[in-house]
């Protein structure tokens, strides 16, 4: 983990119908690191996750990897510059068997298919899915789908990594599991690690840094520790089911 | 070319978008609320004008006194049709539904063809000839029986919704399927009737528009694209959208029939389909966004 | 729809090699063995294979729903005969100009739906829409024969010319096992490129695709040319084999259902289901038609009638097609359903 930031978003704002969902939000993720956007219900961490995604453009503001400008990219395109993302509710290509789930994700660096098959049989490896491999994706169960989705995107070859509530619906032990596989990632493969997390037990476990996002507003960044204590953090969570 | 005439088209043109209306606003509903497209919708329409044209030849029943028969029949095979056929394809990937109501229509379409032959078949009453005057409007009075039957109709069909128990529990599905469940309501019995709604406006529409065209077999093909142009045009799902869908294609029929020719006249109904969906794919009416 | 349930690319069974090398030397062999009447029933199956693997293509593989594909068959037909009536352009290079038309068609169309991702539903209504208002248009068109129809000069040759695409029926079927045959390991290898892969991730989740980096709107309108351009080129064929082209019967909807029903039946998204739909419904149409004759019952609707209820009951109790279902009882290859 290095100081540099891979991932800088600047003064980003985006508003439905009047209602300012982020008000102008702020924050780098460090190369390297493994960083946390927290936040109650509503804070708009799933709209800054989406404007980062490409899913829809901000109305201001600038979103910065590694330098490159990629407000308004298409979902796609910011696929290409670096980022490979996660869905909440797991969207798996049903039909496909597991292995060509990963595989189309293998062919985003312009590989052939006999190289990307290669690919994704290595990720599906690193997630503990190769056993699964001539399954359909339907036929998973949903800790496995949560699995098979983080190696989709992880086959696009991503800088950064975001990832999307992927603890939700886990069981405790199930969790835990999960978020060794991504601390072995992040030391193995190098790659930059940007949760939206619910599950304070995973945020606490794995986090260099965490943002705290309420209102449309960061209210507090650093150290999980630190970040937990912080009065301000602890008010607007309060009444909140944390999880923790 | 005067302008009288010019209004007498447009205003001809304008009442039978009314009735066209009405079995638009049945295929709004059945989508609106079961979010299943019935593309055999325009057979049914068909079959309706033959049962009408039935009852007018054996029973010297004027169509509009044949509504209640029609529209009940219809009523009860679109609450079949929901339960039976329907039913077991919700869940289910669009395209299969797609596929089942296509075969459904194909299967009615030549049914009929078996039935009835490929001649049309047409009703004329004592008053088929007659029309008002007013000033220089002269207007066909088959078409003013068939505009009001179908506005009172449509109208009639809105305030269920708005106001009854049953219309605001239906609402209820389509906004939110699951807090529907959650409270109680019967999800299958309130899609049948739904469904039986949708197709009872097509019965009364059935008997309207055989008081204005001729039925034949391959009518009801035409007349399901129909009903998909007015409800896509005036957006899909909204219901005050497929009346207003109606009254404008219905006038953009005539003024095809006026500057072209007659047989143009669906030509120009699907340019302004291909012109919405490039354009406003919403519709003219609706707000949703795809 | 049936999909890619083992990775392509895992090797198939000699089993599966024999009985499709077999099943091709039957077809190659069967104009010296059928009559006049067998061997034209043979050809409209073909033909009805043939489109059927385009269509699918599209469907069953990028999972884009076209229900007008009449249009396609109807600028391929068209194009070709005005080409060669008018102005003496033998069918063989007006195919090029015929299929790029068509392709171009498929193309506005896609970019009008794609743009604003209207899709199922929406997009099956514009496809029938386009396809309906060229019936119209060429309706009113002169120079095409309007609503009297557009003749092809008819020359009774025994001796073949593939360049002006006249000659016997046989060859006329030969055209059409050779398209067949070639549109098979064209599509089989396509499906194992990263074309086929993108299709297949687009029709299973189109936002799931392009998170991982696919451009989809690029890939549907790939999707909707190659099938446009395909079933243009069986337009052709068809054209010079009636002779005949009439609006209606070119582009009525009833056309564009008939090339839907083979795939449908035979498996959407398989890569034989439209040869086995194809020769199940032929062969159950024709025999209907026979027993029908011979029972003295009038058959206008019967046939699209026991189509109509053989299609409901396919989607209702078999929705993957009759394909998988067959090849998993005669113990072939399962990636040979992909």
């Amino acid at each position: 983990m290095s100081d540099t930031p891979l991932l800088t978003v600047r003064r980003l704002r985006k508003s439905f119908r009047g209602l300012l969902a982020v008000d102008a939000v702020t924050f780098d993720v460090a190369a390297g690191s493994i960083t946390a956007m927290i936040g109650p219900n509503g804070a708009g961490k799933t709209t800054t996750f989406n404007l980062i995604a490409g899913v829809m453009a901000p109305d201001d503001g600038e979103i910065l990897l590694d330098g490159q400008r990629l407000n308004g990219l298409r979902p796609d395109q910011i696929c290409h510059a670096g980022i490979g993302r996660t869905f909440q509710i797991v969207r798996p290509f049903p039909k496909l068997s597991v292995l060509d789930n990963v595989l189309v994700g293998a062919l985003r660096d312009g590989s052939s298919v006999r190289q990307a098959r290669r690919a994704a049989l290595d990720v599906l490896d690193l997630l503990g899915l190769a056993g699964e491999a001539g399954k359909p994706a339907a036929s998973l169960t949903l800790p496995e789908r949560k699995r098979l989705e983080v190696a989709r995107a992880l086959a696009t070859g991503p800088r950064l990594l975001l990832l999307d509530e992927v603890m939700a619906g886990l069981r405790p032990s199930e969790t835990d599991r999960l978020v060794e596989t991504f601390r072995d990632l992040n030391r193995q493969t190098g790659v930059t690690i940007l949760l939206i997390e619910h599950v304070m037990r995973a945020v606490m476990a794995l986090s260099d840094v965490v943002h705290v996002i309420n209102t449309g507003r960061l209210i507090a960044a650093g150290p999980p520790d630190a970040v937990v204590s912080d009065p301000a953090v602890l008010e607007c969570y309060l009444g909140e089911d944390t999880e923790i | 070319m005067t302008w009288d005439i010019v209004a007498n088209i447009l205003i001809g043109g304008v009442l039978t978008g009314l009735v066209y209306a009405l079995m638009a606003l049945g295929l709004s509903v059945i989508f609106g609320v079961i979010r299943v497209v019935n593309f055999a919708h325009g057979e049914m329409t068909a079959l309706a004008m033959y049962a009408a044209v039935l009852l007018f030849e054996g029973g010297r029943l004027d169509p509009v006194l044949s509504i209640p028969l029609v529209a009940g029949g219809l009523f009860v095979l679109g609450y079949i049709m929901q339960r039976r056929l329907v039913e077991p394809f919700i869940g289910r990937p669009e395209h299969e539904q797609f596929i089942l109501l296509l075969s459904v229509a194909v299967i009615l379409t030549n049914g009929l063809l078996i039935a009835f032959g490929p001649d049309a078949r047409g009703i004329l009453t004592d008053y088929s000839f007659d029309s008002y005057a007013f000033g220089p409007i002269i207007v066909d009075k088959t078409r003013v029986i068939a505009a009001a039957g179908a506005l009172v109709s449509a109208l009639g069909l809105l305030a269920f919704f708005r106001y009854s128990r049953t219309g605001k529990a239906i609402r209820a599905c389509s906004d939110n399927l699951l807090g529907a469940r959650v409270v109680g309501l019967n999800v299958p019995r309130l899609y049948g009737l739904t469904f039986g709604l949708g197709a009872a406006a097509v019965g009364i529409a059935g008997c309207l528009l055989a008081l204005v065209i001729d039925v034949l077999p391959p009518l009801g093909p035409e007349l399901t694209l129909l009903a998909f142009i007015i409800v896509i045009v005036g957006g899909l799902g909204s219901m005050t959208g497929a009346l207003l869908g109606g009254i404008l294609i219905g006038m953009s029929e005539a003024i095809a029939g006026l500057l072209f020719t007659p047989s143009m006249k669906s030509m120009l109904s699907f340019a302004l389909l291909i012109l919405v969906l490039a354009l406003r794919p919403q519709g003219l009416f609706g707000k949703r966004a795809l | 729809m049936s999909g890619r349930v083992l990775s392509a690319g895992e090797g198939s069974s000699t089993r599966a090699r024999i009985a499709l090398a077999l099943f091709f030397a039957a077809l190659a062999i069967a104009p010296f063995l059928v009559g006049d009447f067998l061997l034209s029933v043979l050809v409209i199956i073909l033909y009805f294979a043939f489109v059927g693997q385009a269509w699918n293509l599209m469907m069953g593989y990028a999972g884009q729903l076209s229900l007008g594909h009449a249009l396609y068959v109807g600028i391929g037909a068209y194009a070709s005969a005005a080409l060669f009536v008018h102005f003496g352009i033998p069918p063989l290079i007006g195919a090029l100009p015929a299929m790029a038309l068509a392709a171009l068609v498929g193309a506005s169309i896609g970019l009008l739906a794609f743009r604003f991702r209207i899709g199922g539903v929406y997009f099956a209504l514009l496809t029938i829409a386009f396809a309906e208002f060229t019936r119209i248009l060429v309706s009113h068109i002169g120079w095409l024969g309007a609503t009297e129809g557009f003749f092809l000069p008819i020359e009774n040759r025994t001796d073949i010319d593939l360049v002006a695409l006249r000659g016997p029926p046989h060859m006329f079927y030969y055209i059409f096992l050779v398209l067949t045959g070639a549109a098979l390991l064209a599509i089989r290898r396509i499906m194992d490129s990263r074309l086929g892969y993108y299709w297949l991730a687009i029709r299973e989740d189109e936002t799931a695709a392009e998170a991982a980096g696919i451009n989809i709107f690029r890939y549907k309108m790939i999707a909707v040319m190659i099938s446009a351009g395909m079933t243009a080129l069986a337009g052709i064929v068809t054209a010079f084999y009636y002779n005949n082209l009439f609006p209606t019967d070119v582009f009525g909807i009833h056309r564009s259902i008939e090339i839907i029903l083979a795939p449908i039946v035979g498996g959407l998204g398989t890569l034989f289901g439209p040869i086995v739909g194809a020769f199940v419904l032929g062969i159950l149409g024709e025999g209907l038609t026979i027993v029908l004759d011979q029972a003295g019952i009038a058959t206008a609707g019967v046939k699209h009638l026991v189509y109509a209820v053989f299609l409901f009951l396919i989607v209702r109790f078999l929705p993957g097609g009759l394909w998988p279902w067959l090849a998993a009882r005669l113990g072939l290859d399962r990636d040979w359903r992909a």
